[in-house]
Order: structure tokens, then C-alpha cells, then sequence
């Protein structure tokens, strides 16, 4: 394939099929070099002429009519003497003859043709999808059926939350259609957004009134001779009066295939967008360069340039395209260009500002930046696609980059936070919630507060949420210079935020934030998706501190909690079943000893926690095992998790000839009511019946050790790494307050320890007075403590192997096909 | 099953969890795990450590990396190689996505199998 494969001659005949964005502008410059050099005629399938299709969201939205959007009106055509043949679309070429043949049987020779088909939207293989009310959004007859459909009323669903996709939704809401959006992916438009920015982008649309379902997936369009509803996998159904598919497109070759060229993903073009055929060429959608297809109009630009250069004799060639991507709904403002897939040797930049719901986030490699995802402000998109595409090195302005242009220019070389503060004027909002201007910190500042403790309580600046805490230090450090040492005693969470532990459970509560991206967003985390020591702590604290309201990320989860067994060094897993108070009776025993046998378990043993570990068992089988246990009354018992693990007991008063108390049973009423609980870290309990202590109770997170005249109550215990003996706590009468004391206990733990600190650590740094008053001297707070514990565990007693035998997040354990060399069984 | 000479058709790619894994065990060969990372982008790895063979399948999966079950090693999933002070590699399989669908380098996928 060569850019001039063949010689032309005056008055040569250019046929264009496809009389869209890329084949017009394509003729446009060709037009521009040589006016004269071919007799040109336009095939397009669309009965009208040639109009911009990327406003046919504003025209959907109501903002502009089709007139406004033409591009090349009728006396374009006259006046460059182009044949346009509208409403017939192309059904075969004659490579051979050299001809092409419309639907009404027109055959018109070419000496070069042009192939500018675009795309075809892809509809998804479902029930349905042929049912009147079902349409697609590519050009101006998909907009006036919706604007039909939108005249009457009710419920449209559009299927795909990618760009397409949500300028359809938007455009039928301010139509007035009650408008559910159903995405298959966990965030909207994922290909160009992380998943903060998604996050962002759906609580602003469901703001506007949109339901936005991420995670779902279309099973059938329902509906008796016209669509009435979509139905979901998991059985949801939602009522449409019309279905909009815009789940993406496919780049339109048929004609192309037909007639015998290179076909990949699209028409295989060279860099002068010439075919396999020397006298065909192909520009837009349809085309496949170098292994890329585009679905943006800026490439379709850059190919006009390059093949109207190589038809025109100055070959200069399409080296491909860069893009990047605006969302056009009215007040939403998202940018996103390059790659923002991070990965080795990337460095993220984040800037949030909860306050004003902006995040952005520029991706640098190599001093380059290689891509940025920008919401709620993108006045600096094109300053950073511009960088972008000239791969300029950015490290003379690497710590100013992400305030913007305007910063970064004016700062110059060697521009850094610090200066930057420092350009701000006095005016300037520093803290947002308590509305402190830069010159009032200043002031505090002079006035002798010299930590930020001080400016804190001096001026409120970062008193509140504390997402300007940043700013704060920065100030100080320009305010006072080497005298400023730095700050937080307290370390923060990990390195994705300045935030500690306490910050963070404190902002959860004080701002409602029930989601992870909700806390990264408001708390300004420095990663797009944090990490994975914070995401774990993260779902902790959304789940203690929303008992009620939170949904689970398994994504956020360490394998063993995610899979509820314990992973072992050779990748399978062991299996724990409750033993409550370390009792057991025959059925429990044989159904263990069942599935030993039919599941091949190589060891069983008792463990340290009084009872039996099944060693051994593959993921796929997990679901099984648990199914078989479940059916002789047992329930997982907890030994992988961040949970309450055992509790021992011992014979106590029933057998033993020193028991005071029935140890057992207490130790049972207490795993009774204390299994299922997630907490900061693992949690053990003992009860034993006499100071003989047979139970070890001394070296447990609760421990009770049981006398004649009650019990004795025993926090902090820890038999692991660093042993350490308990603190006694007090000594209570009942069976009742002991139980309750517990409970108490534990929610304090749950609501204040930081993630992965046993009581132990906790206790040591909050002091036993301090749990002695809240838990022995205030019997109101004991009692809201006790009830808020309660509360919690009525979400929390599900047994999860049962849910999972049941068939929930059944692709945990199931292999996603097989590979048999030289047979593939998919699935 | 499509399939060419080159690549192995392994399924729709709406199977995977986004920041999660799937394994594909192979007869007679090293089990892979095939991951999506938070905006979509899939990968493929011998399911094994570097390290002590631990199930990558099972991590924790952030950014382009996947932290791994047993240890914490991180792994790339671009190269395979562990990350920061550590130092393995394990290796990778090309993946390409085609019309939704999953397909895998079929020399690597089957490499060492009998
Ligand atoms: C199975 C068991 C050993 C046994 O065969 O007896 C066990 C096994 C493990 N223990 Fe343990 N511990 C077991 C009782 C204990 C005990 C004794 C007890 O609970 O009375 C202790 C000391 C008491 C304590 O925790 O204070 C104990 C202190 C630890 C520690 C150190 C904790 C610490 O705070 O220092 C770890 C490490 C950790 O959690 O980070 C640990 C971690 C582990 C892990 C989870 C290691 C891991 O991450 O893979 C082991 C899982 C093996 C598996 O796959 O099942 N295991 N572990 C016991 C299970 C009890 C149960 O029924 O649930
Ligand atoms: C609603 C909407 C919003 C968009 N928003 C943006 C945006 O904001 N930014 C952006 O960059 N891109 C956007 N796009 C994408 C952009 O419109 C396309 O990239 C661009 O139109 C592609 O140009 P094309 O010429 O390759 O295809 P098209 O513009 O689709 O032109 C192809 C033409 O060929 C005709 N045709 C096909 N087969 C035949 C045949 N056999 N015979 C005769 N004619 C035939 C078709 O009818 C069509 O008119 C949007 C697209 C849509 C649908
Ligand atoms: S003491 Fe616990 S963690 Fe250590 S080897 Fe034994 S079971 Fe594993
Ligand atoms: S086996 Fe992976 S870190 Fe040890």
C-alpha cells in the first residue's frame, strides 16, 4: 500500500460513500488544495444533508433545532458541483469494474472511492430488543423518536452509561421523562473516568432526578407488541415507555468486507488512509489505523488532513490521534484525556475540593504528563491535553501543575505549594466551612499560634472537616519559614491522605458520608481509589458507623474475609464452623466428619479456639461444604475474619467441683450474641468458671472469670505476638450485666479503636480510666453503647456461608472457563 | 467457541468483578488469573507469586497492580515484575478484548502444557 499507488488525472471521479462527519470534511480538504481535480459525488443513507452529528444531544435537549447544526447546507453541494445521491444508501462495490450499486439499482463508476460509513450501534443480544420503543442514538431519526416518545410522557430507560448514553438520559429528562440510566459497570463512563470522578458524576445526576443503576445487567426487554419495562439479571424490573441502547458502537464494514479488504476491528488503512485496494480509501469510524479505532470527531479531523494531502500528491500522513473527551450536559462539568490507568512509574497528582464538588487528577510518567481526568472544573482541560499531546516535560512545574495554568504560568520555575499559598490574595477562602480568608489565618498566625492546633482554635481554619488542613500547613510554613516543624502527632491513615484514623471516623459521621468515594471525595484523598490499606479501614468505618444503610465492597476486602475461610500456602482454604462455647454434639461431628470424606480433606484438627478446622478445600468447593454444614445447623464461624472469633469456655459449676458459675452457658449466651460482629480487629472472649481460669480468660479481648459472689470482668487481654495479661474492667452480679458490660465493651472498641488495633494496643493508649468511665461510671452512655451494639448485630447475625450457598457472588468460586489445550470451554 | 490460531476466546468480559480476578485453570498447564482494574482495562497473569506461588487471583487489586493474598508482594499487572524492594516476575499472557468478548495469547496461555 503506498500514498500514490496510482497516477491521477484531472476530472478524475471521487466517490464518496457515507455523507457524514469524516466523508465531508474529508471532500472539505480535498476542496481546499484542489478545487478542480475531481468530479466528486456523495452517497449517503440518511435522506438529508450533511449536519454535525455531535449536536444531536443539544437538539434531543432542546437547546438547538437541526437547522442550527448543519453543517453543509444543499448549496454547498451546487456550488462545488457535488452529486449528493441522500436516502440511497450503497449496497455493493465492484472492485473488478469499478463501480459501486445503490439499494434502487443506480451503478456509478468511480476512479477513486472514498468509504466514510462511520459506525452502527451495537445492540445487545437480549429478548426484546426488536420490540417497537426499543431505539438507538446515532442520527437525527433515533432523536425524533425519542422527541415522539418524550411528547407522551412517562419512562424512558437508557442501557449504557457512557457518554452517548447520558447525553440521551439528559436529554430525555429536560423533555420530561422520568429517566433510569442502567450501567453494567460499578461507574459511569469508566472508559473515560476513574472511579471518583464516576462517583462524583452519579450523585450529581441523581441529584438532578436521574436513577442511575451501576452494576446492572439487562436480561430482557419486556413488552407485548411494544416495550413496557427492562428486566434485570437480578430479577429488578423497570418500567419504559422507551429503551434507549447506547452501549456502544461498532465501526461499519459490511460494504467493505463484502468486497474483499483488510478488515480487523475496522477498514485496515494505511497513514494515507488508502485501503488494501490502491484506488479505495477509507476515513472516520469505519476505519482501523495502526490497531486503533476512534469514536471522537478530532481524529476523524486529523485523517481528512492526512488523505487529502496523499490524494492531492503531498503525502504527508496520519501519525493517529490523542483524544480526549467532554461531557455535554448543561452544569456537569467533566474532562478526560490520555490514559488515567496509573500503574508502574505513574505518579498521580489529586486535587479535591469537596466544598465546591471538584476533583482533579493529572497523571504524570517520566516528567510527562500522560493523561488527566478533570470534574467540576475543566478550565484547564486543553492546557493539559496540549501538554499531553507535546509531550513536554512537566517537572519544573510538577508541584503546581494541578493548581492550573494560571498558577503554574504565573509561578514559573520551581513554583510549589508553598508559593502557591503565598499567591493567593488575602481575600482567598482557605477554610470553606467556617469561611476563614487567607489574611485572617495570616493574622492568627502573627497573633502567636504556631501549631495547628492553635490556628484551629484561634481562627476555626480547619476546625471543621479539615479538608484545607493542606492549605493551613502550607500557610504556616510560609508564614513562619524554617521555624515551622511540621505537624500531627497523630500519624495519618496511609499515605493516600493527611488524615487520621479519628479525622476520618469523625468527618464519616459529622458529614453523613455513607460511601467510599464519598469519604475520598469529601476527605480529599490524594489517590484516585485509595489503597489497599485504606480501603479495608475505610468499609470498617462506613459499616460501624451505618449499620442500617451500608453496602458491602468486596473489592475493599482481604481475600479471607472476602471468601469467609481462611487462605492457606497452597491457595486453598480452611474451613471453621462455629462451635458455640466450644460445645459440640454428634450431628455437628458427623457432618464434619462428612464432608472430611467428600470434599478429600487432607487434616482436620482442634484448634486453639476450641473447635474443628477443616484443612484443605478448594475455592470451588467452599459453597458445597458451607451448604453441608449449614444443613446440620452450623454457620461459619468467623476464624478469617476482623470479627468476634471464639469463645472458650470451660466446664464450670455444672461438672466441675470447683465451678462457681455455669461458665458455658454464659459463654454461649455471650457467642450467641456477639457472633457476626465486624470490628476494628479480631476479638476473642473466654469465660471461665472459677480463678483456676482454665479458659485463659486473662488473655482475651473480654475476658469474664466467674466467683461466688459474680463476675469478674476483664478487657485487653492478648495472647498473641506481645502478650499481655488483662486489666480488670469490674466486678459485676448477674449473668445480665455481664452480658451487657460486653456489649458495651465491644461497641466502644468497634466506634473508637483505629482498624487492625486489638483491644490490647487500644486500651494501652486510651487508658483503662477512660474505659472504666464510659463503661462502669456512666451508666447512660454504657446503656446507648449496649443498644447502638444491639442495633448493629441485627444486620450483622446473617450467616454468610449460608447466603453463599445460596448462590450469592457465585464468581468468587467458580473458574471463568477452562482451558483444555486445543479445546476452550468458555462460560 | 470463535477462536483463531492465535488467540483463545476465554469469555464475556462483564464475567470479571471490576478490581477483582477470575481464574482459568489449564489441563496439563499453570493455572491463569485474569484481572479488571477499576476503569475496565483487563490483564493476564500466571496465577502464582513470584514469591511463594500465592493465588494472585486473590488480592487485593488497585490501580494496575495486585497486591498479593499471601505476603503483600505487589505485582504489576502490565509486567508481571514485583514492585518496590522486592524482586520476581510472573509471567503474562496478552490479552485483547473483541466485541465484549475475552481473548488470550494462545502460545503463552498454553506454554508448558501438555
Ligand atoms: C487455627 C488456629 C491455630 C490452631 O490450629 O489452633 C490459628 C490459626 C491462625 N492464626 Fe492464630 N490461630 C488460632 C488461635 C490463636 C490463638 C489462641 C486463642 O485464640 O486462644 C492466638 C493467641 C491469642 C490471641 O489472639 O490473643 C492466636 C494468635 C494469632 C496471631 C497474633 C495476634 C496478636 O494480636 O498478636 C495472629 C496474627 C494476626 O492476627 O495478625 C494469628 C493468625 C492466624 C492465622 C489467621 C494466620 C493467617 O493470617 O493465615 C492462622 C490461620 C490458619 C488457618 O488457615 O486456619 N493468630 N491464634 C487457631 C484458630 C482458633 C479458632 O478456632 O478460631
Ligand atoms: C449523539 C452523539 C453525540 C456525540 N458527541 C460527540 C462529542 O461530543 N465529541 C466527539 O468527538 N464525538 C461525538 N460523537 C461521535 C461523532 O459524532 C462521530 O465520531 C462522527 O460522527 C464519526 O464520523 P463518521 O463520518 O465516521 O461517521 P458518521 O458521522 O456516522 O457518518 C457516516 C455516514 O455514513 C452513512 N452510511 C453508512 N453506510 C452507508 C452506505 N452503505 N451508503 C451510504 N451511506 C452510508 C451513515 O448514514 C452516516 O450518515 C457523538 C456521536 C453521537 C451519535
Ligand atoms: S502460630 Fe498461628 S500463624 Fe503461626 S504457623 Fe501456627 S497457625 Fe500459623
Ligand atoms: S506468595 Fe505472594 S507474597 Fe508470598
Amino acid at each position: 500500500m503506498t500514498a500514490q499507488a496510482s497516477i491521477s488525472t484531472p476530472g478524475e471521479k471521487l466517490v464518496v460513500i457515507g455523507n457524514g462527519m469524516a466523508g465531508c470534511r474529508a471532500v472539505e480538504e480535498i476542496l481546499a488544495r484542489d478545487a478542480n481535480r475531481f468530479s466528486i459525488t456523495i452517497f449517503g443513507a440518511e435522506p438529508r444533508v450533511n449536519y454535525n452529528r455531535i449536536m444531536l444531544s443539544p437538539v434531543l435537549a432542546g437547546e438547538k433545532t437541526f437547522e442550527d447544526i448543519v453543517l453543509n447546507g444543499q448549496d454547498w453541494y451546487d456550488d462545488n458541483g457535488i452529486e449528493l445521491v441522500s436516502g440511497d444508501p450503497v449496497v455493493a462495490i465492484d472492485r473488478a469494474a469499478k463501480t459501486i450499486a445503490t439499494r434502487s439499482g443506480r451503478i456509478t463508476p468511480y476512479d477513486k472511492l472514498l468509504i466514510a460509513t462511520g459506525s452502527d450501534p451495537f445492540i445487545i443480544p437480549v429478548p426484546g430488543k426488536d420490540l417497537p420503543g426499543v431505539v438507538t442514538f446515532r442520527d437525527l431519526d433515533d432523536v425524533d423518536k425519542m422527541l415522539a416518545a418524550a411528547g407522551l410522557g412517562g419512562n424512558a430507560v437508557v442501557i449504557g452509561g457512557g457518554l452517548l448514553g447520558l447525553e440521551a438520559a439528559h436529554g430525555l429528562a429536560l423533555r420530561g421523562m422520568q429517566v433510569t440510566v442502567i450501567h453494567l459497570m460499578p461507574t459511569l463512563m469508566e472508559r473515560q473516568l476513574d472511579e471518583a470522578a464516576g462517583w462524583l458524576l452519579k450523585t450529581a445526576l441523581e441529584g438532578r432526578g436521574q436513577t442511575i443503576l451501576t452494576g446492572a445487567d439487562t436480561a430482557e426487554i419486556v413488552g407485548d407488541g411494544k416495550v413496557q419495562a427492562v428486566r434485570l439479571k437480578d430479577g429488578r424490573e423497570i418500567p419504559a415507555d422507551i429503551v434507549v441502547m447506547a452501549v456502544g458502537i461498532r465501526p461499519s464494514v459490511g460494504l467493505a468486507r463484502e468486497a474483499g479488504l483488510a478488515i480487523g476491528r475496522g477498514i485496515q488503512v494505511d497513514d494515507h488512509m488508502v485501503t488494501a485496494d490502491p484506488d479505495i480509501l477509507a476515513v472516520g469510524e469505519c476505519v482501523e489505523h495502526n490497531g486503533m479505532v476512534y469514536g471522537l470527531v478530532a481524529p476523524l479531523f486529523d485523517m481528512g488532513r492526512a488523505l487529502a494531502d496523499g490524494l492531492t500528491d503531498q503525502p504527508s500522513g496520519y501519525p493517529g490521534s490523542v483524544t480526549s473527551t467532554k461531557l455535554k450536559v448543561a452544569g456537569l462539568d467533566v474532562f478526560s484525556a490520555g490514559d488515567f490507568s496509573g500503574g508502574e512509574g505513574c505518579e498521580d497528582i489529586v486535587l479535591r475540593d469537596a466544598t465546591r464538588g471538584i476533583y482533579k487528577r493529572v497523571i504524570v510518567k517520566d516528567d510527562r504528563i500522560v493523561g488527566a481526568v478533570l470534574y467540576g472544573d475543566t478550565a484547564d482541560g486543553g492546557w493539559y491535553f496540549d501538554l499531553l499531546k507535546r509531550e513536554e516535560n512537566v517537572s519544573d512545574i510538577r508541584d503546581a501543575l494541578i493548581f492550573g495554568q494560571a498558577f503554574a504560568s504565573g509561578g514559573g520555575a520551581g513554583a510549589n505549594p508553598i508559593d502557591a499559598v503565598a499567591a493567593l490574595s488575602g481575600e482567598a477562602e482557605i477554610c470553606g466551612c467556617n469561611g476563614v480568608s487567607k489574611s485572617k489565618v495570616m493574622a492568627c498566625i502573627a497573633g502567636g499560634a504556631h501549631t495547628l492546633d492553635a490556628v484551629r482554635s484561634g481562627c476555626k481554619a480547619s476546625a471543621s472537616c479539615g479538608s484545607c488542613t493542606g492549605l493551613v500547613e502550607n500557610l504556616l510554613a510560609f508564614a513562619m519559614g524554617d521555624d515551622y516543624a511540621g505537624e500531627r502527632d497523630n500519624k495519618p491513615m496511609c499515605k493516600c491522605t493527611s488524615f487520621t484514623h479519628e479525622d476520618v471516623r469523625a468527618a464519616i459521621l459529622e458529614k453523613a458520608l455513607k460511601e467510599i468515594p464519598a469519604v475520598m471525595q469529601a476527605l480529599s484523598w490524594n489517590t484516585p481509589d485509595g489503597c489497599s490499606s485504606c480501603r479495608p479501614a475505610l468499609n470498617y468505618y462506613l459499616l460501624c458507623a451505618w449499620p442500617a444503610e451500608h453496602q458491602e465492597d468486596p473489592q475493599s476486602r482481604f481475600v479471607n474475609e472476602r471468601m469467609h475461610a481462611n487462605i492457606q500456602k497452597d491457595g486453598t482454604y480452611s474451613v471453621v464452623p462455629r462451635m458455640w462455647g466450644g460445645l459440640t454434639n454428634p450431628r455437628e461431628l458427623r457432618a464434619i466428619a462428612d464432608v472430611v470424606e467428600k470434599y478429600d480433606a487432607p487434616m482436620v484438627k482442634v484448634t486453639g479456639g476450641q473447635r474443628l478446622d477443616i484443612f484443605g478445600i478448594k475455592k470451588e468447593d467452599l459453597p458445597a461444604v458451607w451448604a453441608d454444614l449449614n444443613a446440620a445447623g452450623m454457620v461459619s464461624g468467623h476464624a478469617y475474619g476482623k470479627a468476634l472469633r471464639t469463645v472458650k469456655t470451660c466446664v464450670g459449676s455444672d461438672w466441675c467441683r470447683f465451678g462457681t458459675q455455669d461458665s458455658t452457658g454464659l459463654g454461649v449466651q455471650i457467642e450467641k450474641m456477639t457472633w457476626g460482629s465486624w470490628m476494628p480487629h479480631k476479638f476473642k472472649i473466654a469465660v471461665s468458671g472459677c480463678p483456676r481460669n482454665c479458659a485463659e480468660a486473662t488473655i482475651k479481648d473480654f475476658g469474664v472469670v466467674c466467683v461466688d459472689s459474680g463476675y469478674e470482668l476483664h478487657i485487653g487481654g492478648n495472647g498473641g505476638i506481645h502478650l499481655r495479661g488483662t486489666d480488670i474492667l469490674c466486678k459485676v452480679a448477674t449473668e445480665q450485666e455481664a452480658l451487657d458490660y460486653c456489649a458495651a465493651f465491644i461497641q466502644l472498641y468497634r466506634e473508637e479503636a483505629r482498624y487492625l488495633d486489638r483491644t490490647a494496643p487500644w486500651v494501652e493508649r486510651v487508658g483503662l480510666d477512660y474505659v472504666k468511665r464510659r463503661i462502669v461510671e456512666d451508666n447512660v452512655g454504657r446503656e446507648a453503647l449496649r443498644a447502638r451494639f444491639l442495633h448493629a448485630q441485627t444486620y450483622l447475625q446473617v450467616d454468610p456461608w449460608a447466603e453463599r450457598a445460596a448462590g450469592k457472588e457465585a464468581h468468587l468460586h467458580q473458574h471463568l472457563a477452562e482451558i483444555r489445550p486445543f479445546a476452550v470451554v468458555g462460560g | 467457541m470463535p477462536h483463531s490460531a492465535l488467540w483463545l476466546d476465554v469469555g464475556p468480559v462483564e464475567q470479571l468483578p471490576a478490581l477483582g480476578a477470575r481464574t482459568l485453570p489449564v489441563q496439563g498447564g499453570q493455572e491463569i488469573a485474569i484481572f479488571r482494574t477499576a476503569n475496565g482495562d483487563v490483564y493476564a497473569l500466571r496465577n502464582r507469586c513470584p514469591h511463594k506461588q500465592g493465588p494472585l487471583s486473590q488480592g487485593i487489586v488497585h490501580d494496575t497492580t495486585v497486591t498479593c493474598p499471601l505476603h503483600n508482594w505487589r505485582i504489576s499487572l502490565v509486567t508481571g515484575q514485583a514492585l518496590g524492594d522486592d524482586v520476581g516476575c510472573v509471567p503474562t499472557i496478552p490479552v485483547k478484548i473483541d466485541g465484549g468478548r475475552i481473548l488470550i495469547g494462545r502460545t503463552e496461555a498454553l506454554a508448558g502444557a501438555t
